[in-house]
């Protein structure tokens, strides 16, 4: 009981550490996008400065709109930042470690229904957004949060699709099993290349994430959903997108690139617990390589307009991942049989 | 156990009283939301994991966000809310009260439900739920698929534009028509 509680801790600060650095590597990776320096004031490097970020928005004046709905003004961003946090206890973090004798799992739950639950908790999601755009009782917000809802809809759809292909192959929902598998055959890359493609293009939708952020916009909607938010209630929409972005490469990574699985890790003959944490530092490494490539891609792609996310949603990847459960079910049949 | 199924109990039924007693449309919905969310913790309690990840997925996650957002798009508030008449509300009060003691009266002896099977741990995982619905309930599944299928296509065909022009159409296009055309890379 107390090793799991420790790893809880643990796992909520590593993720809250990893979303505040995030937002440092942001805005150097911009930086370096746009032949800047970025940050360099606060600390070496400029390192302190998500620490000096967040003393900023603590320090900010808290303003609620007259007319907002005072309820809903504060559940928005709390609904958004839970379960952003949520997501993270059914993901295999690593292997088992030999706690003297006790086998300790890096991986705070493993229920029959893994993806299933990332996926229910990616769906609640989206009334952080929501809530938060309605009670503001400003228009902008109110269409950045319809926005919101229905690129939530329309990319689920697909989202949803690309895994139903996966699942095909592994026979499991359990994210653990899906590692495992991965482990002791190949990547799954290399069976469902265009189910990845699928997937994380509407993990980029999800995650609001440029070219997909049009429900905030700022072009058009100020701020968009977030117009009316100040100080940490703000602090909270914005951490909780990098939350999101962090859990979305975990689960990028464990799904299709192996998870905690590194190649020929286990032919080194090295003991037990080091082989597990040196997977997880791979594990990490492929996560960290995933929030670069979604930085990659704000700094590079101009945003999409309306029409053409939705296009692109309805008319393009949804027919694309229908096809690819297609052919997935027929290479499962010619491969195995019923 | 026991204390949870409590707790899920009194949030699902006061969250259902909620969504009728609340004034405003919003707040309907969110306690709807509520409800939804507790009746997946009775799932997970009677180890139907896999139930209760799509009543999330289908209930909470997508009918409920059309829901709101159709609520928000129409800005639907207490001043829109149609009042009823005294002849309807007598009605209603009638007619909900009939029903509960037909309901009472018919659950009053105590209904014996025996399971199909007996429980043992696989009951409700995915394997178990898959396994009887492509085997024993095999056409029911089959059957309700091309049920969903036929909604579908109803309500593609009923929200479809006319494309046949009008006998009264203008015969310049519209504004909003014109901004919906494609602009030329």
């Amino acid at each position: 009981m107390i090793p799991i509680i420790i790893f809880l801790v643990a796992l909520l600060l590593v993720t809250l550490g990893v979303a505040m650095y995030a937002t440092y590597a942001e805005r150097k990776v911009a930086a370096f996008m746009q032949d800047r320096i970025g940050p360099d004031r606060a600390g070496p490097f400029g390192l302190l400065q998500p620490v000096a970020d967040g003393l900023k928005m603590i320090m900010k004046e808290d303003f609620m709109p007259a007319n907002a709905n005072r309820w809903l003004f504060f559940l928005g961003p709390a609904i958004a930042m839970t379960t952003a946090l949520l997501t993270g206890v059914v993901i295999p973090w690593g292997g088992t470690l030999d706690l003297n004798g006790t086998p300790f799992t890096l991986q705070v739950a493993d229920p029959d229904i893994g993806i299933l639950y990332v996926f229910a908790m990616v769906s609640i999601g989206v009334y952080g957004i929501m809530l938060g755009g309605w009670a503001s009782n400003n228009k902008y917000a109110l269409l950045g949060a319809i926005r919101a809802a229905s690129q939530m809809v329309s990319y689920e759809l697909a989202m949803g699709m690309s895994i139903v292909a996966l699942v095909i192959l592994t026979g499991s929902l359990s994210l653990n099993d899906i590692v495992l598998q991965q482990q002791a055959g190949y990547w799954n890359i290399i069976y469902q290349p265009l189910g990845f493609l699928l997937f994380l293009v509407c993990a980029f939708a999800e995650c609001n994430r440029a070219p997909f952020d049009l429900p905030e916009c700022e072009t058009e909607f100020v701020g968009g959903y977030h117009t009316e938010y100040s100080s940490m209630k703000l602090g909270f929409y914005l951490f909780a997108e990098y939350v999101n972005m962090f859990i979305s490469s975990a689960v990028i990574a464990t799904l299709f690139f192996g998870g905690y699985d590194v190649p020929f890790l286990a032919d080194l003959g090295l003991s037990q617990n080091v082989t597990v944490i040196l997977g997880t530092v791979g594990f990490f490494m492929k996560i960290t390589f995933f929030i670069f490539f979604f930085m990659w891609i704000r700094w590079t792609l101009p945003r999409f307009r309306y029409d053409q996310l939705m296009n692109l949603g309805w008319k393009a990847l949804i027919p694309l991942s229908i096809l690819n459960v297609l052919l997935t079910g027929v290479g499962y049949y010619l491969k195995n049989g019923f | 156990m026991l204390y949870l199924f409590y707790l899920f109990a009194v949030i699902s039924v006061l969250s259902a009283l909620m969504v009728v007693a609340a004034r405003s449309p919003v707040n309907s919905v969110i306690s709807l939301i509520v409800c939804f969310l507790s009746i997946a913790g009775h799932y997970i309690l009677l180890n139907a994991q896999f139930l209760a990840a799509v009543h999330i997925i289908v209930y909470t996650g997508a009918i409920m966000v059309l829901f709101l957002f159709v609520i928000m798009l129409l800005n639907l508030n207490k001043i829109t809310e149609p009042s009823k008449t005294l002849t309807t509300r007598i009605a209603a009060v009638t007619a909900g009260a009939l029903f509960l003691f037909t309901l009472l009266g018919a659950l009053r002896q105590g209904v014996q439900i025996t399971a199909a099977k007996e429980f043992d741990g696989s009951t409700g995982l995915v394997k178990s739920v898959g396994q009887s619905l492509f085997s024993e309930f095999l056409l029911p599944f089959e059957m309700s698929s091309v049920l969903f299928l036929s909604a579908i296509i109803g309500a593609v065909m009923l929200g479809r534009k006319d494309r046949t022009p009008r006998e009264d159409a203008p015969t310049h296009p519209a504004p909003v028509e014109r901004r919906t055309k494609k602009i030329p890379a």
